[in-house]
């Protein structure tokens, strides 16, 4: 049997197409890029965390030698935000600052030393107003308002009800409540934010920028600098990390482009780590209030969630956020009745925003320790009553999200047998314990930010006459993988090696549209247009190869490097010669492909319907292992097995890199990590301070790949960055409750708490002893 | 500032430069030498990220006065290939996926070559150690242990093999 030979690189595990640059230093991130005459832009920031401005008089500061330009707020008063419903923000403030941190006035100048200096110059005369600094206090205030129109404080509100809730709790027989309290976390990527922006003579922008949306920043430096989006151009270089901390407009994006233009000098802007920190836009504070009915079997049927969320001085992604928080307690679980009350609260914080498997994760941190509680009290195993509600696919959940490929369960049948699950959970001896929980996250939001009805993402391919391919995109790689995973899908199409597949991507004026890496959608979208850009080309090279040869385009078929016979699977004409057949006779050999999300994927027609919604959605199972040392309360991790299912690893090298970093960052979150804040100041701005697992708290992670084939994603595949996340938290609390026999519901769980619970646990058996 | 005059041996290279006695070897790679490869991740030392190697010890640059340094060898990134052939921890980093944004992978690298050339077969355990100054927050280590064990598998099969007679 004659055979084709093979090169297809999907499912092999292939190095990041820039790991050389990465590891010889020669790849450039933003802070490395210099220009002639650069200038150094600061940023002068509010002492206060709320106040009004009565004046500010920067005139020493313009007067000090090598101060090239200051601009304050009164000059940029153009209102934006990364949210259509939310441009609350201003690049410098106006009329009032609205946190410890906030933005109020921008200096260029010569070298860092006179930046700072004239920074000092800065006379504002404040007048402070009372900070809201606690949610559930701020969203109950009258007076002194964080923003006009914002009644209470409370930057937005949702009401859903699916189902009926009242039949569904008189069906259990058994209702649960709890109240669960998660800290707020930050992403600390390594490369702290950086920006350099230049004018040309003509007038037109260029801004190289540490973000994950240049399409997003592109439009918002447009409209705050009052310009025509044809004369900004935003080019992303390397990002050093971003976990969504970069995925929308961070004020000195637009402070470097202001200063840039007033000084007539190219500037660079980087925030200080501490400025990173009070940039912040992460995972906000929330306190869930979960009730959920169960009958004896075991059978889910009703969840009631309160979610507050403390959402900061500004609305970001917040509106977005509140909503994932309650839309996706579904499409995990078959929950027939459900209805969710959600608050985005402002305080004078800085704002949060979307943080690696946003606005779900400490909602599905609630769920999953309930239900492990439930199973407790139930006398379930925890791992059959997530058997007894799983979902059945191809289906519609009670809020209309569509399901169509669902690994969840296999995910969970994988880590119960490589853990030994049912030999250890409840047999481990005292201090050592063993937890499972599950996750789930969208491959990309179904809606984009601001509706249109452009295609989510546009790539174009490129083939020149010695058959090197270039791939034009959109898509911002920020470590992730993006561009390495396009050129395979390119490589593989056409049966090209990868070396002769190169990719020019996320430069606003070089290359078409894509909305940007944020909600886990790059994959599974940039990943569609380019197999269809491709495909494309494919088309073409054999059409011109038909011609060529007198036959039928369906007498040929294309692979691994050349021209083929359909049915002697003999070679017709090698890949160089069939392209330039193509380019002679087209003249150019260029494809596009895009990617638009089927309408039937898209959600609801209820009041925020649009977010949640996704084309197709990974599933996580995880177990931990864990250690705890009840006289001290230290809970160190052993060992956790995280099952992804990624529809398709593409890479599974690249996947299993991604599930690992979400499971380390949903580690940190359970243990350590944690925004301290004393009357609107950051107690903790540093990375020693804000503390992450080093190499010897990280317990190894073992990775299972669950392929469960994605009908519409590219060659099956879903998304592998944010999914894993929020079940390694439930897991570790549940191995914590197996190991000592406590239950802690605040994150992060830290070894005050874990004391606490085993004397609170001490004092109730002493009590039920008299 | 009066500024000084120094001389420093980076990567091979001597370096004259005129510089202000306060500035951090950090800067004045970066900035100065164009060295852009050492990173800057923090402000206070808690990071790694600017790890530069000080006659083959490991030390961040963020903490250096550079007028300080005008005796030793300074390795930075830039200086761990041999040309365009890449060392076997580069090549471990690549292949085994320790490097995801790249922003720590220097210092990393910096502080694995150390650690390689004091013990060529260390346990997971002294890699670990090894690596606990040098925060990461893309990888959760489990890569970057298995970049460099690569890295040592590469390196045993380049040495000489004793031979049975």
């Amino acid at each position: 049997m004659s055979s084709f030979p093979q090169y297809s690189v999907i499912g092999a595990r292939i190095p990041m197409v820039d790991s050389v640059d990465k590891v010889t230093g020669a790849g450039k991130y933003a802070d490395d890029l210099t220009l002639p005459g650069m200038l150094v832009g600061k940023i002068l920031h509010s002492p206060h965390p709320h106040a009004r401005i009565r004046s500010i008089d920067a005139s020493a500061a313009e007067a000090l030698p090598g101060v090239k330009a200051v601009v304050i707020g009164r000059e940029t008063p153009v209102k934006y935000g990364i949210l259509p419903v939310g441009h609350d923000e201003t690049i410098f403030a106006v009329d009032k600052v609205r946190y410890i941190g906030d933005n109020v006035a921008g200096v260029a100048a010569t070298n860092e030393v006179i930046a700072e200096a004239a920074l000092r110059l800065i006379r504002v005369d404040y007048e402070t107003l009372p900070a809201h600094l606690d949610p559930e206090q701020s969203m109950r205030a009258e007076d002194h308002l964080i923003h006009q129109g914002r009644p209470h404080n409370i930057e937005r509100e949702y009401h859903h009800h699916f189902g009926n809730l009242e039949e569904g709790f008189e069906a259990a027989d058994y209702i649960r409540e709890d109240r669960f309290d998660c800290a707020e976390v930050t992403h600390a990527a390594l490369e702290p934010h950086s920006t350099l922006a230049k004018f040309d003579p003509d007038g037109k922008l260029t801004v190289w920028s540490s973000t994950q949306v240049p399409y997003y920043l592109m439009k918002t430096l447009a409209s705050t600098l009052q310009m025509a989006e044809e004369d900004v151009r935003v080019i992303k270089p390397l990002i050093g990390g971003g976990f969504g901390g970069k995925s929308e407009v961070i004020p000195l994006e637009l402070a470097a482009a202001v200063l840039a233009r007033k000084a007539g000098a190219p500037v660079k802007v980087t925030y200080t780590r501490e400025e990173v920190f009070y940039a912040h836009r992460g995972r906000p504070r929330q306190i869930v209030e979960l009730k959920t009915g169960i009958t004896r079997q075991g059978k889910l049927t009703a969840v009631e969630a309160r979610i507050i969320q403390d959402g900061g001085a500004y609305c970001g992604y917040g509106v977005v956020t509140i909503l994932y928080s309650g839309q996706l307690l579904n499409a995990m679980y078959d929950i027939p009745n459900v209805k969710f009350d959600g608050y985005r609260v402002l305080t004078n914080k800085p704002a949060c925003g979307a943080m690696r498997g946003h606005g779900t994760v400490n909602t599905r941190f609630a769920f999953e320790q309930q239900l492990n509680r439930i199973a407790a009290v139930l006398g379930i195993d925890p791992v059959e009553i997530r058997r007894r509600n799983f979902l059945k696919p191809p289906c519609r959940t009670v809020n209309d999200l569509r399901v169509l490929s669902y690994g969840y369960p296999e995910c969970i049948e994988k880590v119960v047998d490589r853990s030994g699950w049912k030999h250890k959970y409840g047999r481990l001896p005292y201090g050592k314990g063993i937890g499972i929980g599950g996750s789930h996250y969208v491959s990309g939001a179904a809606n984009p930010i601001i509706r249109s009805m452009m295609p989510h993402t546009t790539v174009n391919v490129a083939i020149d006459r010695g058959g090197t391919v270039t791939i034009f995109s959109g898509a911002a790689e920020i470590g992730q993988g993006s561009d390495t995973m396009q050129v395979q899908i390119v490589a593989a199409e056409l049966g090209r090696p990868m070396e002769q597949v190169r990719i020019i991507a996320a430069d606003t004026g070089r290359t078409p549209v894509d909305l940007g890496s944020y909600s886990s959608r790059v994959t599974f979208m940039a990943g569609n247009a380019a197999l269809a850009a491709a495909r494309e080309a494919k088309r073409r090279i054999v059409a011109a190869a038909a011609e060529k040869l007198a036959c039928s385009p369906d007498d040929l078929v294309m692979k691994n490097g050349g021209v083929y016979y359909r049915t002697d699977r003999h070679l017709a004409l090698s890949f160089e010669d069939a392209v330039r057949l193509a380019v002679v006779r087209d003249g150019t050999l260029q494809t596009s492909g895009t990617y638009t999300t089927p309408p039937d994927s898209q959600g609801g027609k209820f009041k925020g319907a649009g977010v949640g919604p996704s084309p197709a959605y990974s599933y996580s199972a995880q177990v931990a292992e864990v250690t705890v040392d009840s006289e001290t309360g230290q809970v160190s991790v052993d060992r956790i097995i995280a099952a992804h299912d990624c529809g398709k690893a593409l890479n599974p090298l690249a996947v299993e890199g991604q599930v690992q970093g979400s499971v380390w960052m949903g580690l940190g979150q359970a243990l350590q990590e944690e925004m301290i804040w004393q009357n609107g100041r950051l107690m903790n701005p540093g990375l020693l301070e804000y503390r992450s697992a080093s190499t010897l708290e990280s317990p190894p992670i073992e990775t299972i790949l669950v392929e469960s084939n994605d009908p519409e994603g590219p060659f099956g595949a879903k998304e592998a960055g944010e999914g894993s996340l929020a079940a390694t938290i439930p897991a570790i609390t549940h191995a914590i409750y197996d190991a000592v026999g406590v239950w802690i519901d605040t994150l992060p769980v830290t070894p005050e708490k874990v004391l606490k619970a085993l004397e609170e646990k001490r004092k109730s058996h002493e009590l039920t002893s008299l | 500032m009066q500024k000084e005059n120094v001389r420093l041996h980076v990567n091979g290279r001597v370096y004259e430069l005129e510089i202000e006695p306060n500035r951090l070897l950090l800067e004045v790679l970066r900035q100065d030498l164009g060295l852009t490869g050492t990173k800057r991740g923090c402000d206070d030392s808690s990071c790694g990220a600017c790890t530069v190697l000080v006659d083959g010890e490991p030390q961040m640059s963020c903490l250096m006065l550079t007028v300080s340094y005008q005796e030793p060898e300074i390795t930075t990134i830039e200086g761990v290939a041999d040309g365009c052939e890449l060392d076997a921890l580069q090549h471990g980093f690549c292949v085994e996926g320790g490097a995801q944004c790249g922003y720590c992978t220097p210092g990393i690298i910096l502080t694995a070559k150390n650690l390689l050339a004091r013990n060529p077969r260390p346990s997971n355990q002294e890699i670990n150690e090894a690596l606990s100054g040098n925060l990461c927050r893309c990888t959760g280590y489990t890569q970057i242990l298995a970049s460099v064990r690569k890295a040592i598998e590469l390196l045993r099969k380049e040495e000489p093999q004793e031979v049975e007679r």
